[in-house]
C-alpha cells in the first residue's frame, strides 16, 4: 500500500509519569503535534534543548508507547489511541530506522564494527550464509564510507566522524525507507558535521529514503531539510519549506530563533537586529495556560492566555499556531 | 622543481633544491606494504589482561593458587594414604616422625612414605587429611559462588532491565531475603535436612559431603545470591542508558538478545571481580560452619573441621591446627589479592 505520505502523525501527545513529591504529575514531552513527510523528503525539526525534539522521534520509532495520537506510516496504521490500534512494530523496524545523537554511548563497546552492522542483519535474518552476511556488512561499509579493513575493530577505535558513520550503516542494514537522525551531526566537528551532512543527501539520492531530521543547529536544518518544523515546549508552532521559513518566519519564536543565527558577514550582522527572549523556558511541568510561548512572548495578549492558538494554513502549507501573527 | 622556492629561516624542510628528480625512484609495492602499519586491535578483555599481568601481588596470588590447585589434585594419588585410613600404631606423630613398626619397616630396607605433617589421634596421616580438607573448602567455595552468581544474574538482570513494577516486586523481594538470618537458617536447615535427607543420598558422592553441606548450598542458594541481584541490577540500570541499548530495541532485538549481547557484556568485569571476592566469603563461611561441628561428616574433613578436632590437643600438637588454619589463610588471602587485581585491571580509574 502506498499513500501521498510516507508517514503521518496527527495529534500525538506523549506524557510521562513524574513523581512530585507523592503526587504523580504528567510531564508532556510531547503535547498535541500534527505533521507528515512525503517520501524522498526531509522534514527538519528544530527547538532549543529538552522542547521534546527526541521524544517525537523516539515515540515515532515506538521506543516509548505514546500517550495518545495517531500514526501512520506508507498507509499502514501502527498506532491510534481512538480506535485502539496497536500494531506489532517488528515487521516495521526494517522499514524504520533512527541514528543517534552521541556516537560514543550509541555503540557498543563490546563489540566490533562488523558485529555492530551485522546485527539487524542477524535479527532479521537478512542473510542465508555466513559469506553473504560479510560481503553485505564491508558493502555497507563503503556505502558510509569506511574502510573494510576496520570491520573487526572495535568502536573505541575510531573517531568521533567515524563512528557516526558505523550507526549509519548500522541504520541503513535493513534497506529502511524512513529514518529518524536524532542530531546526528551535533556532537561532530564543523568540518565532519559537512561530510556527514552530504552523506545523508546522497544516501537519500542513491536510496529515495525520508528523513526526519532532528537538530538545533538552523543552519544545517535549513542545509539539509525540504520542510522545516519548529518546536516549543512540546508544541509545534511552525511548518514550512525551507526557504519560506528563512525569509518569513510568522511565529515570534521562530523569528527570535533566526535571528539568533549568526550572520558570516559583519557588515549584514551589524545592521541585523537581535530579538532577544525574555525569561527562562518554563518548566514542562508547570505549563503556561493557553499558548506556552506566551510568558516570553512580545505580543502576547489576554487570548495567548486563555486559549491554545490553533494551527493554521497561512498558505502553501505554511502552518503556524499564533493568535496575533 | 620551482628554483625560486625560498626556504625559510630556521626551517627543518629538507631544501628538495639540492637533488635532482633522476635521483628519486619509485616505491615498489612491497616498499608501500611495509607503510601499512595498523596496531593491533585490543579487546577491552584483552586490555584488562595485560594490565593484570602488570600487577606483581595479583600475579603472585595466580601463582600460589595454580601451585594450591596442583597439590589438591595430585597429592592424593603421589601420597599411599587415604584421608580415612587408619594406620596401626602411628597415632599422634610429629610432623616427619616416624612410628617404632615404620622405623622397622625402614630397617627391614623398605620404603615408608614419610607423614610430612605427622598423623592426628587416630594415626590418619595429617597432610593428605589438609588436602582433602582444602579440596572440600575450595570445590565448596566455588560452587557456591557459581551458584551465587547464576541465581543473581539471572533476578539481577532480569530486574533491572525490565524496571518499572516487576523491579519494584523484585526487589522488595530481595530485601525480605536480606533480613533473614543467614546463620540461624544453615543451623535450622543443617538439623531439619539431616532428618529428611540422609536415606535420600546414602551411596552416592553427596553422602560422604554429609547433610549439612547440602544445607550449606540450599541457604547459598536461597541467601546469598541477594547481593550479587542487586549490584547487576545496579549496573544492568546504569547500563541501559546508553543509547546501544536504545539502538538494540530500534532494531528490533529482542529483549533476551539485548540482555545477552548488548548488556551482560558491559557488566562482565563486575561479575568477575564479585565472583572472585565471592569465593573467599564462601570458604569462610563453609570453615566456620564446620569449625562449629556443622560441616562435613566425618571422617571427610574440611578445613575447618580440622582446626576444631586440633583444638582437643593444641598445647601438645599446635602444627595441627596451624597446618588448616595456614591452608585457609593462603587461600583466602590469594583470592582477596587476586579479586583486588581483578578489579584494578577491569576498572583502572578506580585504582590509586
Amino acid at each position: 500500500m502506498s499513500s501521498e505520505y510516507i508517514l503521518e502523525v496527527e495529534h500525538l501527545k506523549q506524557y510521562f509519569p513524574v513523581k512530585n513529591g507523592f503526587r504523580t504529575v504528567p510531564l508532556k514531552a510531547v503535547d498535541d503535534i500534527s505533521f507528515s513527510i512525503k517520501p524522498g523528503e526531509t522534514l527538519g525539526l528544530v527547538g532549543e534543548s529538552g522542547c521534546g525534539k527526541t521524544t517525537v522521534g523516539r515515540t515515532l520509532l515506538r521506543l516509548y508507547q505514546p500517550t495518545s495520537g495517531r500514526i501512520v506510516f506508507d498507509g499502514d496504521v501502527l498506532f491510534d489511541s481512538e480506535n485502539k490500534i496497536d500494531v506489532k512494530m517488528q515487521p516495521y523496524r526494517k522499514q524504520m530506522q533512527m541514528v543517534f545523537q552521541d556516537p560514543y554511548s550509541s555503540l557498543n563497546p563490546r563489540m566490533t564494527v562488523e558485529d555492530i552492522i551485522g546485527e539487524p542483519l542477524d535479527v532479521h535474518k537478512l542473510y542465508s550464509s555466513k559469506g553473504e552476511r560479510h560481503d553485505k556488512i564491508i558493502e555497507l561499509m563503503e556505502t558510509v564510507g569506511l574502510n573494510a579493513e576496520h570491520a573487526t575493530r572495535y568502536a573505541h577505535e575510531f573517531s568521533g566522524g567515524q563512528r557516526q558513520r558505523i550507526g549509519i550503516a548500522r541504520a541503513l542494514a535493513v534497506d529502511p525507507k524512513f529514518i529518524v537522525c536524532d542530531e546526528p551531526v551535533s556532537a561532530l566537528d564543523v568540518s565532519i558535521q559537512a561530510q556527514v551532512v552530504n552523506m545523508f543527501e546522497d544516501l537519500q539520492k542513491q536510496r529515495g529514503l525520508s528523513y526526519l531530521f532532528i537538530a538545533h543547529d538552523l543552519l544545517v536544518v535549513q542545509h539539509i531539510s525540504d520542510r522545516i518544523a519548529v518546536m516549543y515546549l512540546g508544541h509545534m508552532m511552525e511548518i514550512a519549506e525551507s526557504d519560506e521559513l528563512m525569509d518569513n518566519p510568522i511565529h515570534p519564536y521562530t523569528q527570535s530563533l533566526l535571528s539568533a543565527v549568526p550572520i558570516p558577514d559583519p557588515e549584514t550582522a551589524r545592521k541585523s537586529q537581535r530579538i532577544i527572549l525574555e525569561g527562562d523556558v518554563p518548566s514542562p511541568l508547570k505549563m503556561p495556560s493557553g499558548c506556552p510561548f506566551r510568558t516570553r512572548c512580545r505580543y502576547a495578549t489576554e487570548q495567548c492566555a486563555r486559549e491554545m492558538p490553533p494551527f493554521t494554513d497561512r498558505g502553501n502549507g505554511h502552518m503556524v499556531a499564533c493568535w496575533n501573527k | 622543481m620551482n628554483e625560486n622556492l625560498k626556504k625559510a629561516p630556521f626551517s627543518a624542510q629538507i631544501n628538495l633544491s639540492k637533488f635532482n628528480m633522476q635521483d628519486f625512484e619509485k616505491a615498489t609495492d612491497e616498499e608501500k606494504r611495509q607503510q601499512e602499519v595498523m596496531g593491533e586491535s585490543t579487546t577491552f578483555f584483552k586490555d584488562s589482561m595485560r594490565r593484570l599481568r602488570k600487577n606483581p601481588l595479583a600475579m603472585l596470588s595466580i601463582v600460589i593458587l595454580a601451585l594450591l590447585l596442583l597439590v589438591i589434585i595430585f597429592a592424593p594419588l603421589v601420597i599411599p594414604y587415604g584421608y580415612a585410613d587408619i594406620v596401626k600404631g602411628t597415632a599422634n606423630l610429629h610432623p616427619m616422625e616416624y612410628s617404632t613398626s615404620e622405623l622397622k619397616q625402614i630397617a627391614n630396607g623398605e620404603s615408608v612414605f614419610p607423614h610430612l605433617f605427622g598423623t592426628d589421634s587416630l594415626g590418619r596421616d595429617y597432610f593428605i587429611r589438609v588436602v582433602y580438607g582444602a579440596r572440600v573448602s575450595l570445590g565448596v567455595g566455588i560452587f557456591a559462588s557459581i551458584l551465587v552468581l547464576a541465581i543473581g544474574m539471572l533476578y539481577g538482570s532480569i530486574s533491572g532491565y525490565l524496571g518499572g513494577k516487576v523491579d519494584l516486586v523484585m526487589m522488595r523481594i530481595v530485601d525480605i531475603i536480606y533480613s533473614l538470618p543467614d546463620m540461624l537458617l544453615i543451623i535450622l536447615l543443617a538439623v531439619v535436612l539431616n532428618e529428611t535427607l540422609t536415606p535420600l543420598i546414602e551411596g552416592t558422592i553427596l553422602a560422604k559431603l554429609g547433610t549439612n553441606m547440602i544445607a550449606l548450598f540450599i541457604v547459598f542458594g536461597l541467601l546469598y545470591w541477594v547481593g550479587m541481584a542487586r549490584l547487576i541490577r545496579g549496573q544492568i540500570l546504569t547500563i541501559k542508558q546508553n543509547e546501544y541499548v536504545l539502538a538494540a530495541q530500534c532494531i528490533g532485538t529482542s529483549t533476551a538478545r539485548t540482555i545477552r549481547r548488548h548488556i551482560l557484556p558491559n557488566c562482565l568485569s563486575v561479575i568477575i571481580i564479585t565472583t572472585a571476592l565471592q569465593i573467599p566469603s564462601a570458604i569462610f563461611t563453609e570453615s566456620y560452619l564446620s569449625f562449629l561441628g556443622l560441616g562435613v561428616s566425618a571422617p571427610m574433613p574440611s578445613l575447618g573441621s580440622l582446626a576444631n578436632d586440633a583444638r582437643a590437643g593444641m598445647m601438645t600438637y599446635p602444627e595441627r591446627l596451624l597446618f588448616p588454619a595456614f591452608a585457609i589463610c593462603l587461600i583466602v588471602l590469594a583470592l582477596n589479592l587476586l579479586g583486588d587485581g581483578l578489579r584494578d585491571a577491569f576498572d583502572p580509574k578506580l585504582s590509586k
